[in-house]
């Protein structure tokens, strides 16, 4: 697969960020790899994961979408209501998960049907769904759920420290990891992703793909609603507010360009890990939560920095040799665009990896 | 000896060690060098801060070890991690206001199987098998009366009333509203023209003030049992002139100058120093054992006895009432 020699770019740098975070906090705090907290992390992190890989997906083919958060907590509040009206939880999961997808698609609708922009598009209904949570509970949150389902939030796998909500994450980050890099379809996203025109000239259905991903999106938000009610044990219409940003800001972390064509779903597996590793290890020495604010600003900034600045110092040192960038499995980190990388569309393995 | 010193001496012997039995308990301390979490909602928070105060306080009294954690978002899953920290560092107990009344049902059950005592204090969950007490304001009932006690003191016990509350649909207001109609009929001259609702904006409570003096030109005496609403009603009254008489439930520290002034003259919270000393002395007798979730049961902190109601509830009693005479004190801690 490789076809340049390695080199490290920042989806890999991450990984060893992520392997010299738990190994430092691993002896320096006896706390931080015992079972409990490793199952607090998980389940701490289950819901930005849960989403971060469709909108590591929606970021690569140049779209967003900033209502996940309110596509989540309403989902929430439709599997609230749904209990309370059949009082079976399996029709009250199902509701859930559709709600998430409908509303997926109607975002999913206006960006690809009206050619709205997805970041104004999504900002509406960030506000439309949350909205919708505060209709449909009011200021009563739903709070009954059977024992056996929000055991399901706190009682660990027998015979293990692990959360039940690691099943789903480890399913989608498997099942993303193989579409987005090993079948066509991945590489259709890449292609979308270095150039709209490009890739419908290539003969890629440009606007299904994207339907697609906003409904996907939506699906999981509807997982991560399910995740979210039984880690809390209700459903309030205030649920998870902010966490369209952590996700946002995880996926880019992960070496996912914001400008598109460029990621891989290890790199956003890393960054939410070590978002919330760093998080439980600051926390553990001591830290307050003012400061804890502080140093999750000043990663992502750094995050977006440091590859930009390797870079430019990458181009300098390539221009004084007088040698072409942007060849070969090298391809530029995040923050570079699209321009940077090879023209090819929907090439070989073009994006299947990054070097 | 006779045989009758010997029995004497028996039976003696005998009910020292009844006495001594009975008597244990009551004498139990708390255990020094206990390690307590105190969570608030949220830091940054002057209302929080003063709570803390006082189980700082506490902490030093019973010579534990406290620390004062907690998120910036005043939510229940942002308090979550701060529980699980507490977990994690092995605390024997927290003391907690709860952001959320459900969603830290599943943290306060990963605690209390890791044998940690949770008391909530100032804010409570809904669950009570959750934590082992709760240490509350006063009961709905005491505020509710209280309220109406303090207006019918400005106006004679004898007018028109009118009620400006917050959110139609705010639980704790209305649970106030309906002992306010109680007390209302200790006061036969004393009438209750109508509820108006600001919804906790400082907007509506002016406009829906203004309402109530449009609709009632004859109103003696107005009650806002929330900090929003109060304070709405004391700025329109003071520039409008009026002569309705104010009370309610504020923030002293916003109320000051409105009471020096003569705006209002007294109105009432409660405190949150007095919550954060008793609940820290509540979750330091659980953990050493002293202190169960049972009716009747008692807990001792600085020096007064408080006696858990059902489900572990204990109040610490009537709110406090500001004046003209402690207004300024408390105004600089919340």
């Amino acid at each position: 697969m490789r076809s340049g020699k390695f080199r490290l770019g920042w989806d890999k740098g991450i990984i060893l960020l992520l392997v010299m975070l738990i190994l430092f906090g691993g002896m320096s705090n006896n706390l931080f790899l015992a079972g409990d907290n490793i199952n607090f992390i998980i389940g701490d992190i289950s819901e930005v994961m849960l989403i971060a890989f469709p909108m590591a997906l929606l970021i690569i083919v140049k779209e967003i979408d900033l209502s996940v958060a309110s596509n989540l907590t309403l989902s929430s509040a439709v599997i609230g209501i749904t209990w309370h009206g059949t009082g079976s939880m399996w029709l009250a999961v199902l509701a859930g998960l559709l709600s998430g997808s409908a509303c997926g698609l109607l975002n999913g609708l206006l960006v690809t049907k009206l050619g709205l922009s997805s970041l104004a598009v999504t900002i509406g209904t960030l506000a439309l769904y949350r909205g919708l949570c505060y209709v449909l509970l009011g200021d009563t949150p739903v709070a009954d759920y059977p024992t056996e389902w929000t055991d399901l939030g706190y009682v660990p796998i027998p015979g293990t420290f692990l959360p039940w909500v690691i099943v789903p994450m480890v399913v989608a980050a498997l099942l993303f990891w193989y579409v987005l890099h090993g079948t066509r379809m991945g590489r259709w996203l890449f292609a979308i992703g270095q150039g709209d025109e490009a890739a419908i000239f290539s003969g890629i259905p440009l606007k299904r793909v994207k339907l697609g991903l906003f409904v996907l999106t939506g699906f999981m938000c509807g997982v991560a609603g399910l995740a979210y009610t039984v880690r809390f044990a209700s459903s309030s219409p205030d649920g998870a507010l902010g966490y369209e940003l952590l996700v946002i800001a995880a996926v880019l972390f992960g070496g996912v360009a914001i400008a598109g064509g460029v990621g891989t779903i290890w790199g956003v597996v890393a960054a939410v890990l070590i978002w919330g590793f760093s998080r439980s290890y600051l926390q553990l020495a001591g830290w307050d939560a003012n400061a804890l604010v502080i140093v999750s600003g000043l990663l992502l900034l750094l995050s977006v920095t440091i590859p930009r600045l390797l870079s430019k110092i990458r181009d300098a040192v390539a221009h004084r040799s007088s040698r072409p960038t942007g060849r070969g499995g090298a391809a530029p980190p995040p923050g570079d665009t699209a321009e940077h990388l090879s023209p090819a569309v929907a090439g070989h393995d073009q994006g299947s990896h990054r070097g | 000896m006779t045989s009758i010193t010997k029995k004497v001496m028996a039976v003696a012997a005998g009910a020292a060690v009844i006495v001594g039995l009975a008597v244990a308990p009551v004498y139990a301390t708390p255990k020094a060098g206990l390690k307590i979490a105190i969570i608030p909602k949220s830091i940054n928070n002057g209302y929080f801060a003063a709570w803390n105060k006082g189980a700082q306080k506490a902490c030093k009294e019973l010579k534990a070890t406290c620390k004062y954690i907690g998120p910036t978002q005043a939510t229940g899953p942002a308090q979550v991690a701060f529980i699980n920290q507490a977990i994690q560092q092995g605390y024997n107990a927290i003391v907690l206001s709860a952001a959320d009344q459900n969603a830290l049902a599943p943290a306060l059950k990963k605690a209390k199987a890791k044998g940690i005592c949770v008391v909530t204090s100032d804010a409570d969950v809904s669950d009570p098998k959750t934590r082992t007490a709760a240490v509350l304001p006063a009961s709905s009932d005491r505020i509710g009366a209280a309220e109406v006690d303090w207006i019918a003191k400005e106006i004679g016990s004898k007018g028109k009333v009118a009620i400006l509350s917050a959110a139609a649909t705010a639980a704790n207001q209305n649970a106030w509203i309906e002992a306010m109609k109680k007390q209302f009929a200790k006061y036969p001259n004393m009438e209750l023209v109508g509820v108006y609702y600001g919804d906790d904006d400082a907007t509506k409570s002016a406009q829906q003030f203004n309402q109530i003096l449009t609709e009632h030109p004859d109103i003696a005496g107005i009650i806002s049992p929330t900090t929003v609403g109060i304070l709405a009603a004391a700025q329109e009254k003071k520039s409008k002139g009026s002569k309705v008489a104010i009370t309610g439930l504020g923030l002293p520290s916003q109320m000051k100058d409105y009471v020096l002034d003569g705006t209002v003259n007294q109105f009432g919270l409660w405190n949150p120093i007095d919550l954060g000393y008793v609940g820290t002395y509540g979750a330091a007798e659980c953990a050493s054992g002293n202190l169960k979730q049972a009716t009747g049961a008692k807990l001792t902190a600085g020096g007064k006895t408080y006696v858990e109601g059902p489900n572990g509830v204990i109040y610490l009693g009537d709110p406090f009432t500001f004046n003209k005479g402690n207004i300024v004190t408390f105004a600089k801690i919340y």
